[in-house]
């Protein structure tokens, strides 16, 4: 749909989908750990205020629940939990080293290009408002997935994690404005208790390999090398 | 006959309008700068002052200076007024920007920077080739965003003509494009690499360690500094009415009328003004960036131009 046939609104919502987008190339690009967690929150409110945009444009009521939802747990509760960990391992002024950074955020440059030649041809089945977003929210979760690759640390680990389900709803807002209420309130909770889950595992790997790097989970032996 | 007359007449009158603006609007930031970081602030037009005092003064030349030396000041200001001449200042119709477009606006820039790294590495003394190699390293990667920040919008508005691209943006209304959201922070950051400021250059200091620009035009004086300075402070405005008319175009002139060039010429000056305090904030915030760190920096600006290019085959294209 070109851009001049939307309202404001329309606009707004391409807008913030733009955001989302940047916030998971923001995410690729920081090393530091508190940052990145404060990324992660900016990206959960981004995505509430398009699922709030969607819902005023679409007329579907129910979107404005999801949206509420997205916004109490992922841009305040998961976010706030992992710094209470990042605290309490003392890890939140750690900068990890990441190799080749700028050719990292060219593959995801090219990740996005990957996804617009994918999703072209169901953009091109839809009929909805958003249908130019779902390439955007397909590269939210491929730049998850890049940065759950490219890093060691296990808090940037879930964090990338949690940024592919944030793409995940994405998409499903995007594609067919929302999933059912029931699904979408069982993955709310799903993504909370795995969060509870993770936190539970940084403490048991710190406890059995005295640190947070899961690269040293592929030695076997218990030696020191 | 007579119009197309007019209309070049307009034209120079707008470039020299640019021309002598530069240095108050040079003014404008150094002095809000001093107030931000408690000093006290020279006059608004200081740098009338210097040049004018620059240019009563007797050249001293190096040695063994060629004419590379004493040419460059004269090449360096003669592509930044002719650059000045293709950018829409207080009025859209610019009968040179049929001739020139954005890339040969690019190229001007390069015209210039080469030019001035070529005559710091003549004299042949250290401070000069060291900064002559540093400019090059950062404008390398500067170029290629900003080229990329300004395809973003001669793709919105199908052409490279600054005048119609402006025409374009400004007929089309108040529409929301996350494209030029992009192009206009890759335009600020590449802005602030090119025209040496804080974060990747502080003029400033005169500290070797620290020098880009000026590290080049140590060994001028005179008509020469001058000019090199002169061309630096038109520099900055040509960027900064880009950024202005490009992404804000509102009020600017679109026809030769006398209401229609005051309202232009107001908008204008409140916009750089407002855009002026913006950058001041920004350099008293930061501190300066390790130059190893700049290719970073700049690296992040090529990446948001070109997010804003990919945003705009995705989002705003019609499927």
């Amino acid at each position: 749909m070109h851009l001049s046939a939307l309202n404001l609104y329309g606009q707004g919502i391409l807008v913030s989908a733009a955001l989302v987008l940047f916030t998971s190339f923001v995410m690729l690009a920081q090393t530091r750990i508190q940052p990145l967690i404060y990324a992660f929150a900016w990206q959960g409110a981004l995505l509430s205020v398009t699922t709030a945009l969607v819902a005023l444009v679409s007329g579907h009521s129910h979107l404005y629940i999801s949206a509420l939802l997205t916004f109490g747990l992922k841009a305040l509760l998961i976010p706030w939990m992992l710094y209470r960990m990042a605290r309490r391992l003392h890890i939140q002024r750690e900068v990890e080293t990441v190799s080749h950074p700028s050719l990292i955020m060219l593959a995801g440059a090219v990740l996005v290009v990957f996804c617009y030649y994918v999703a072209l041809p169901v953009a091109q089945l839809s009929t909805l408002v958003t249908r130019n977003t779902i390439a955007v929210s397909m590269a939210t979760v491929l730049l998850g997935m890049l940065l759950m690759i490219t890093r060691r640390a296990a808090v940037a680990q879930v964090i990338g994690f949690m940024s592919i389900e944030n793409g995940l709803f994405f998409a499903a807002v995007a594609s067919t404005y929302g999933m059912p209420m029931i699904v979408e309130l069982g993955v709310a909770f799903d993504v909370l208790v795995a969060a509870v889950l993770f936190g539970i595992f940084f403490f048991q790997i710190r406890a059995s390999i005295d640190s947070l790097d899961i690269d040293r989970l592929n030695r076997l032996s218990e030696k020191a090398e | 006959m007579v119009d197309n007359l007019n209309a070049w007449l307009d034209s120079a009158l707008q470039t020299l309008l640019f021309i002598a603006g530069a240095p108050l609007l040079a003014g404008w930031i150094k002095r809000l700068k001093c107030h931000l970081q408690n000093r006290a602030a020279p006059s608004l037009f200081q740098p009338y002052r210097d040049l004018v005092k620059l240019f009563a003064k007797d050249v001293v030349l190096a040695e063994h200076a060629s004419w590379l030396f004493r040419a460059a000041p004269y090449i360096v200001f003669g592509a930044m007024v002719l650059s000045a001449a293709v950018v829409p200042l207080v009025a859209v119709p610019l009968p040179a920007s049929a001739i020139a477009d954005v890339i040969v606006l690019a190229g001007f820039f390069a015209l210039a920077r080469f030019f001035q790294a070529l005559a710091g590495m003549d004299i042949g003394t250290a401070f000069g080739g060291m900064g002559a190699s540093r400019e090059m390293t950062v404008a390398s990667l500067a170029e290629p965003a900003m080229l990329m920040a300004v395809f973003t919008l001669t793709m919105t508005a199908s052409t490279t003509n600054l005048s119609i691209a402006i025409r374009h943006i400004l007929a089309a209304g108040l529409v929301l494009r996350p494209s030029f959201l992009f192009a206009l922070l890759s335009l600020a950051m590449v802005t602030v690499a090119e025209t040496g400021h804080i974060p990747v250059d502080n003029p400033a200091t005169h500290l070797e360690l620290t020098m880009l620009h000026e590290a080049m035009v140590l060994e001028y004086s005179a008509r020469h500094l001058a000019l090199m300075e002169w061309a630096s402070m038109i520099k900055l405005m040509i960027y900064a009415v880009l950024i202005s008319n490009i992404f804000l175009p509102w009020g600017i002139a679109s026809r030769f009328t006398v209401a229609a060039i005051t309202v232009g010429t107001l908008a204008v000056t409140a916009k750089l003004a407002l855009l002026s305090v913006l950058l001041a904030l920004w350099e008293t915030v930061l501190a300066k960036m390790r130059l190893f760190r700049v290719p970073q920096f700049l690296g992040f600006a090529f990446l948001l131009a070109l997010l804003g290019v990919l945003t705009h085959v995705i989002l705003e294209t019609a499927v």
